[in-house]
């Protein structure tokens, strides 16, 4: 009965944690290694990974239409063209 | 995996109740330590680290001329987008695309004639920021004489953990209605859905890194009506199954380089149930020349493996056939270049940019049959961009 409800406290702790980003009792917590003012190169435009949408969006859709495999891009399709 | 480990473990178990009721325990109060260290540590990621206040978009104008020339096909036409802030809190974005396609492609020659075509695309979507949340809600339209298409979408992005990763959840919903040019009496539809998880995450001061997910399903008539089958050396009408369910998983990294340039490396995995399976490849090169000009270089590499249905010329009775080469064994190749000009740019105020982008790409099938040569088909395509943006 104890275990049959184990589940539910911890879910129930798994919640609690996530809503007050409390770490529980001798938990890791793990910092954030690079810091704000480490970021500058990554803000440059080299190393974005998408800069232009309409041509992004053009460039997935020409490879839509002609191969087999979709999705996971980050890139928004629309429309079809299929015919 | 988790289910499959515990069927493992189960099996691995000898079947006396006692010695079966004390690993079951044993693996629940596992279970359960992994998951509150698990809440420990993600809460702590959500919030004991502080999350960011998210940004919404930069006002951004974009005007595309964009050209497909390839295998027979010839698509071109202008895409427009217009993006604006609207109290500090929504941003708004409409876009407007048109592909004119004049197709002489093979499929179109060696079963019936040429033909051109407009599609015409709107789209409105709306980005709304609260504290360190960005909601995105977009609509898209549309339009060709014998296809009309139409979406929703919704997405969520939350910077976490310090604005050190940032998470990303969205889902699609598309509507198709399918007709035939000069046969009035077909009519029919396809219904999509589109499932979307995104984890991007800086590593170091010069290395970030994402991955994203995605699971597709499609319902409703998912060939085309002018396509055709070849069984026993005839043509006749492709019959495709009304339902496909696909899972992908892209992997990309970008590391700065040191000298303001950059290096890219992606991957992509694909299956569906028509058993396709897809693996692409990608590596570029970017580089700042002087305070104006940025280049772009990449090198793309796509692979799959036919469709279950698919045949070049069947040999057998089957319930499902096709000879679309979208659905064959192929690869293709890419080698492309891109070139940004800065016109003129007051910082903090605005910037116009000059682009131009062009890749060259070769397809070659493995088992797509040129039926005017006997040989096997291969084409090379070439896809320019020449547009203009500005920040404001």
């Amino acid at each position: 009965m104890i275990c049959g409800r184990l589940p539910a406290v911890s879910a129930a702790l798994a919640a609690l944690a996530l809503l007050t980003g409390c770490a529980l009792p001798r938990m890791p917590t793990v910092e954030p290694w690079v810091k704000p003012y480490e970021r500058e190169r990554l803000a440059d435009a080299t190393m974005k990974f998408a800069r232009d949408a309409q041509p992004e969006k053009h460039i997935e859709h020409v490879r839509i239409v002609r191969e087999g495999a979709r999705g996971a891009t980050g890139v928004q399709g629309g429309g079809c063209g299929c015919n | 995996m988790a289910a499959t480990e515990q069927r493992d473990s189960r099996r691995a178990v000898h079947p006396e109740r006692s010695e079966g009721s004390r690993l079951r325990r044993r693996r629940v109060v596992g279970s359960a330590r992994v998951s509150a260290l698990l809440a420990g540590l993600v809460g702590s990621l959500l919030a004991g680290t502080g999350a960011r206040a998210a940004d919404l978009p930069e006002d951004r104008a974009e005007v595309l001329f964009h050209s497909y020339t390839g295998g027979g096909v010839n698509a071109f036409g202008p895409a427009l987008l217009v993006r604006k802030n609207v109290a500090d809190r929504f941003s708004l974005a409409g876009t407007y695309y048109v592909d004119a396609v004049s197709n002489a492609s093979i499929d179109v020659v060696t079963q019936a004639s040429k033909y051109h075509e407009v599609r015409s695309e709107y789209g409105l979507s709306g980005d709304y920021v609260y504290r360190d949340s960005q909601i995105t809600l977009g609509a898209t339209t549309s339009r060709e004489p014998d296809y009309t298409a139409s979406a929703l979408s919704i997405d969520l992005v939350q910077e976490v953990f310090g604005g050190m990763t940032t998470v990303s959840l969205g889902f699609t919903r598309g509507s198709d209605t399918v007709g035939k040019k000069n046969s009035p009496e077909f009519h029919d539809v396809a219904k999509h859905w589109q499932y979307r998880f995104g984890l991007t995450q800086i590593l170091t001061p010069r290395v970030i890194a994402s991955m994203n997910v995605e699971a597709l399903a499609d319902d409703g008539f998912l060939g085309s009506p002018y396509r055709a089958a070849r069984a026993f050396g005839t043509f006749v009408p492709e019959r495709n199954p009304r339902t496909r369910s696909a899972r992908a998983v892209k992997f990309r990294v970008i590391g700065d380089l040191g000298s303001r340039d950059s290096l890219h490396a992606d991957y992509r995995y694909y299956r569906d149930t028509w058993e396709i399976q897809a693996h692409t490849a990608e590596i570029g090169y970017s580089r700042h020349f002087g305070d104006n000009y940025l280049a772009d270089t990449f090198l793309r590499y796509y692979t799959q493996r036919h469709a279950l249905f698919y045949s070049d010329n069947a040999t057998t009775e089957t319930l499902y056939l096709s000879r679309n080469r979208q659905l064959s064994s192929f690869d293709d190749v890419s080698l492309g270049a891109k070139l940004a000009y800065s016109l003129k740019k007051v910082p903090g105020k605005y910037e116009v940019k000059l682009n131009g982008a062009y890749e060259f790409v070769r397809y070659s099938f493995k088992d797509f049959t040129d039926v005017r040569t006997g040989g096997k088909y291969a084409s090379n395509a070439s896809v320019l961009q020449l547009f203009v943006t500005a920040t404001y």
